[in-house]
């Protein structure tokens, strides 16, 4: 099993390229690390009992008046800058995951009605679609994340953060992946086993469900992998602009924006230190995806 | 010509009449406006009579087309947080927005265009390479973290240009403007490069691999067979032959200018639409947001089509196409 695994297309081309070995082992660093935040970190950065101001603004411990134990140096709050990092990382990726799944299936299952049932429901959803994809994807969830916070009380909102900005981000990402899946739909419906189905009197949703359906997965996966650096980007974006996860349950975008309070005073390791592990992460899953989409399928490049 | 103008206007109205149906949902039906107007104490009077005020009581659909015809008036109420109308604060902030993008847009082609040609022309220069590994950074950094390094280095470390604001303004009729001071162009550099740098990268590789194509065709190798200076098969045969997907894009990318300016203008601080956008989302001011909505929808709408009209200059062929329909 393994040497077979070990002697496939996708092992060689992987270790073909050093660019993608590298950004496996960074996107592999930087997951785990947020796995296994409350094992791996220096301190609990939610457990107040531990913070005191008198460690508030600590720099690095390389650097003069350092601690050795704020690697990273500490924020206003006394909270060690790498285990928020780690703590933050957790819910950027949580986020990130959880809205590429939501949207892949709502593109999935989208996709899959307008391209099989056709006429008016195609029609209104390809328009939907074509509407939403006019503007850029971040303002969208910015617009389902402003209305929720219309609807709901604050306190509330706050509660449910994370299920407001997965909901925003993956809503606002189905179109591409609608789009796509419709367009192979479209094919695969006129192929002979689709009618032969029909013919043996097969249910429409079980030929869409467990006869097109694996037929038409392989370019969403790929889809799937590209949009996870952009989830995760777009909840930064979310975050930093102060509408996505609140202080109370911060990711990375939120941390960079509380940092940034500090950088006109000087202490720019507040801000800077979560930005490079945002640009480290999603800068290694593109390069991943990137290469995953050129190993699996040639054609779309 | 006429009859293509017409048709992409018809195609442009359903786009335009959703998001105003969107705008107006959201309008009437998140967070009473009812209730956040009258305050804590009122009567049942005061209340019927707002809401007939409002129309509120007349048919959806009568109510729909009141708020179209008021958008198109430009009313949109008062702002929840601020208290005045929303169309003076939308006009009060725009120029700062538009001078931010028209900066950014100007500063990515100015740049963006020659870098482009030149690693197109000279793929295996080392300048190429530094050009090209530049735009792996400049798509790989997210905008606000632009603006952040940009702050630390040039405002913090430097100290040579602010962090902050738009610097003293000149006033010209109704519009605010930066251009004519020393410190309102001081302020503009760093949020034109924090928001056109993206799209510098994009038209720079875009400009690049189109100019790689058409360098391969025929009809270059014929120029060059006929004896034509560089100059003139570079810049008249192969460049125009790349612009109609740069205008494209570029023109695409100005829509997303002006809606990444809600980032560039949170990191800056800068007095525009984005800002007034952004801090009417956290507080949940419906009408404002409504507004800035419908207006971003139709920048959108009025770029995509002047991108239409557009290729119809450049590119003879299409004229040719239509004509024979």
């Amino acid at each position: 099993m393994l040497a077979r695994a070990l002697d496939s297309d996708i092992w060689h081309s992987f270790r073909g390229s050093p660019i993608t070995m590298v950004s496996a082992v960074v996107a592999l660093i930087c997951i785990a690390g947020a796995m296994l935040a409350p094992w791996l970190a220096p301190s609990d950065p939610f457990d107040l009992a531990s913070l005191s101001l008198g460690d508030a603004f600590k720099p690095p411990r390389w650097s003069d008046g350092g601690d050795p134990a704020f690697p990273l140096g500490s924020d206003g709050q006394g909270r060690d800058v790498l285990s928020a990092i780690m703590y933050g990382g957790r819910v950027s990726l949580l986020v990130g995951f959880a809205a590429v799944l939501l949207s892949t299936l709502l593109g999935l299952g989208l996709g899959l009605l307008a391209g099989y049932v056709g006429g008016a429901l195609d029609a209104v959803l390809m328009r939907i679609a074509d509407i939403q994809l006019t503007f850029p994807g971040f303002l969208i969830a910015l617009l389902i994340d402003g209305v929720v916070r219309a609807v709901l009380p604050a306190e509330v909102h706050d509660r449910i953060a994370l299920l407001v900005v997965i909901c925003a981000i993956g809503i606002s990402a189905w179109p591409s992946i609608a789009r796509t899946v419709r367009g192979s739909t479209l094919v695969e419906r006129n192929k002979e086993y689709v009618l032969a189905a029909r013919i043996i009197g097969v249910p429409a949703w079980r030929i869409m469900l467990s006869h097109v359906l694996p037929n038409v997965l392989g370019p969403v996966l790929v889809i799937a992998t590209l949009n996870l650096s952009g989830a995760i980007l777009a909840e930064a974006t979310l975050s930093f602009l102060g509408v996505g996860m609140p202080p109370t349950q911060p990711s990375l975008g939120t941390l960079i924006r509380i940092g940034n309070d500090f950088l006109l005073s000087g202490e720019w390791w507040i801000t800077l230190f979560p930005g490079a592990a945002l640009v480290a992460l999603v800068l290694s899953v593109n390069l991943l995806g990137d290469w995953l989409r050129d190993a699996l399928n040639p054609r779309l490049r | 010509m006429t009859a293509f103008i017409l048709a992409r206007l018809l195609q442009a109205v359903p786009v335009v009449l959703t998001v105003a149906l969107i705008s107006f949902l959201m309008f009437t039906y998140v967070g009473d406006p009812v209730a956040i107007m009258l305050g804590q104490d009122f009567t049942e009077q005061q209340r019927t009579q707002l809401i007939h005020e409002l129309g509120l009581d007349q048919p959806i659909l009568m109510q729909f087309a009141r708020f179209v015809g008021n958008a198109l008036r430009g009313e949109f109420g008062l702002s929840y947080r601020l208290s005045r109308p929303v169309a003076e604060l939308i006009a009060e902030r725009a120029p700062a927005t538009l001078e931010l993008a028209g900066c950014a847009a100007l500063f990515a082609l100015a740049l963006g265009l020659p870098m482009g040609v030149y690693t197109g022309l000279y793929r295996n220069s080392w300048l190429s390479r530094v050009f090209l590994t530049f735009s792996l950074i400049g798509v790989s950094l997210p905008t606000f973290l632009i603006g952040i390094l940009l702050i630390l280095v040039f405002s913090v470390w430097l100290g040579w240009l602010p962090s902050f604001g738009r610097g003293d303004t000149v006033q010209l009729g109704w519009w605010s403007t930066g251009l004519l001071t020393l410190s309102g162009l001081k302020a503009l550099v760093l949020p034109s490069i924090t928001l056109g740098l993206f799209q510098l990268t994009l038209i720079m590789r875009l400009v690049r691999a189109e100019m790689l194509e058409v360098l391969r065709t025929d009809y270059i190798k014929f120029a060059r067979a006929r004896g034509l200076t560089d100059r003139a098969i570079n810049f008249g045969h192969a460049l125009k032959n790349t612009l109609v997907p740069v205008i494209t894009i570029a023109g695409l990318q100005l829509g997303g200018i002006i809606a990444f300016a809600i980032v560039t203008e949170t990191v800056f601080q800068w007095p525009g639409m984005g800002l007034l956008f952004i801090q009417s989302v956290g507080v949940a001011d419906i009408p404002v947001m409504a507004a800035y909505l419908l207006l971003i929808a139709l920048v959108f709408v009025a770029i995509n089509l002047i991108v239409d009209l557009l290729y119809y200059a450049v590119d003879p062929r299409l004229r040719i196409g239509r004509g024979g329909h």
